[in-house]
């Protein structure tokens, strides 16, 4: 009944974690040992995922599900992680805040995340959620000497605190109601005249709108972003996010199926929320990471254009966009661990000015990094909003996208300023010559990326189509 | 005498709930308060969750409701943890002073 080998990839990632603490306790000064043994785990995760890619089943009573989704956004999950703690060791080491756990705690944090994305069942969906937010908070405040980070650590450990009690509230209340946790007996049990059901969605969905940062629950996406170290802003960005969005489809696919007029309107709302002030709150913004933030409440409205259709073509092509999100951030936060002046780590939008006349290097990664964000063709970036305009136009929803062609030309506007910026400025600053090998590779990558998947833009459609034929 | 129905018991951990959302929102003073009022919604929680599985006979909402007890019991040592480092920097855990980041 209970096959344990549709668990492999967490059990493998929990005992390496238990592992690698015990060589962090009892070894002195073991972050870069500590930080290569971790990714070694990571990759031999992905490579158990492969092992077993093609079956799919519901083990442990119908409560943890192995299917072709979770192996994608679990492999997905771990090439971005593997890519955000082999570009930060030099930083951490830069800014000595360079302790084992942080490493432990991002893998521990992903293993809450494949939980949350394979849970098909409430308990061990919040369980999950639990040990993933358990851990971010930790790292939001690593840096515990400054008062910034810790005071990042408080923002999000409240707010976070405080989305979870809604998401379990509702949780409880659809517990109630449907008289079952599994996700499958709710979508049967969940219709237009359960009213005290369809109450508890929505708390199930502003809970997750906070963990995604979709307006009106983002505030604390900015302060966070802003005061946490850059190597766990890189990492907030782009992780968090991946397990969310698929979190969201999940419960959209499968418990809240029946009821999709319910809900629409609500995930349309959000989409519109954040797409609008993503667009116009970036303007006035001067510190980059900031900036970052605002886009990224931004995309997560796109995004959720996406899945607001909820059909298949709106889901998939929600999931493009995602991962063309995530490469995107992954190019955007390794061009900043560039930005040093005088040893010091800079994030003010002013230091980048003129520099192209003495980088022109990392200039160019910057303009087609900020060109794909602002969606211009022929980039990466165009071909994600392309694919969920699409989707959100069979689905007869013109307002949304109306509103999201707008709030792409707006938010054009401060991608464009930062280039004219870094192009036709004066040269304030000179940025330290810094060698890190690990970070040029990622810009690299993902500039050639962004830059060359119009050749064949379909190798994302493909997969994607195929993962949510279960 | 009135009959205690699972009404009672709902209507009693809605309020405890309200309750906590108002603490986090009202509090100006101390960041304690807030810790408090985050256990207040877990505890409404299982208030919820213990009542439904009575009044339904199913045990799952019993299981939820231990691991609901120890997540939170994790979620105040953390929460504790990071108001301690706040205040060795700023020495002071008052709401008004976390005020660093704006905008």
């Amino acid at each position: 009944m209970n096959n344990i080998s549709a668990l492999y990839p967490e059990v493998f990632l929990s005992l390496g974690i238990m592992s690698v603490l015990m060589i962090g306790v009892f070894i002195k000064n073991s972050y870069n040992l500590v930080n290569k043994l971790c990714l070694s785990i990571l990759f031999i995760t992905i490579a158990i995922i492969f092992n077993s890619l093609d079956n799919s089943e519901k083990v442990f009573l119908g409560s943890f599900s192995k299917d072709k989704f979770s192996d994608f956004i679990k492999i997905l999950i771990l090439v971005s992680s593997i890519f955000v703690l082999s570009t930060t060791q030099n930083f951490i080491n830069n800014i000595k805040i360079s302790k084992f756990e942080y490493p432990i705690l991002i893998l521990l944090s992903i293993l809450g995340m494949f939980f949350m994305v394979s849970a098909n069942d409430l308990i061990l969906f919040y369980l999950g959620l639990e040990l993933q937010s358990l851990a971010l908070y930790i790292l939001a405040s690593i840096n515990r000497s400054d008062l910034r980070s810790t005071e990042s650590g408080i923002k999000y450990f409240v707010l976070s605190a405080l989305s979870s009690g809604l998401l379990l509230y509702g949780c409880s209340l659809l517990y109630g109601f449907t008289g079952s946790t599994n996700y499958e007996i709710i979508q049967t049990q969940l219709s237009d005249n359960n009213i005290g059901a369809l109450f508890a969605t929505v708390f199930i969905i502003v809970g997750l709108a906070f963990k995604v940062s979709a307006v009106p629950f983002h505030m604390w996406t900015p302060d966070v972003y802003e005061g946490s170290p850059t190597s766990v802003t890189n990492f907030f960005a782009v992780v968090p996010k991946i397990a969310g969005i698929a979190v969201i489809i999940r419960f959209m696919d499968v418990p809240f199926k029946m009821i999709l007029s319910e809900w629409q309107l609500i995930v349309i709302f959000l989409s519109i929320a954040s797409m609008i002030l993503g667009a116009v709150a970036a303007i006035g913004q001067t510190n980059i990471k900031r900036l970052l933030a605002y886009s990224s409440i931004g995309h997560i409205g796109y995004i959720l254009a996406g899945i607001s259709t909820g059909e298949i073509n709106g889901y998939s092509s929600s999931i493009i966009y995602l991962t063309i999100y995530v490469i995107m951030n992954l190019g955007a936060f390794s061009c900043l661990y560039f930005m040093r002046v005088n040893s010091s780590y800079t994030e003010t939008i002013d230091d980048l000015s003129g520099l192209s006349r003495n980088n022109p290097f990392l200039a160019f990664a910057f303009l087609i990094i900020f060109f794909s964000l602002a969606g211009i063709p022929p980039l990466g970036g165009f071909f994600a909003k392309f694919y969920v305009f699409i989707a959100v136009i069979e689905s007869e929803l013109y307002f949304l996208a109306i509103v999201g062609l707008i709030t792409t030309v707006i938010s054009a506007f401060y991608y464009l300023k930062i280039i004219k910026l870094i192009y036709f400025d004066d040269n304030k600053r000179e940025f330290d010559q810094v060698k890190d090998l690990n970070s040029s590779t990622v810009m690299i990558i993902s500039c050639i990326f962004l830059a060359t998947l119009f050749l064949y833009p379909s190798i994302f459609n493909n997969i994607i189509i195929s993962i949510f034929n279960i | 005498m009135i009959e205690v129905g699972l009404g009672h018991y709902l209507t009693l951990g809605a309020i405890i709930f309200f309750l906590g959302i108002i603490g986090i929102f009202l509090n100006r003073k101390n960041v304690i308060v807030i810790l408090m009022s985050i256990e207040l919604i877990l505890l409404a929680v299982n208030i919820n969750l213990i009542s439904f599985s009575i009044f339904t006979g199913d045990i799952l909402g019993q299981i939820f409701t231990m691991l609901i007890l120890t997540v939170a019991a994790a979620e105040a040592a953390i929460g504790l943890a990071i108001i301690v480092v706040y205040y060795r920097n700023r020495g002071s855990i008052r709401v008004e002073d976390i005020n660093q980041m704006k905008g």
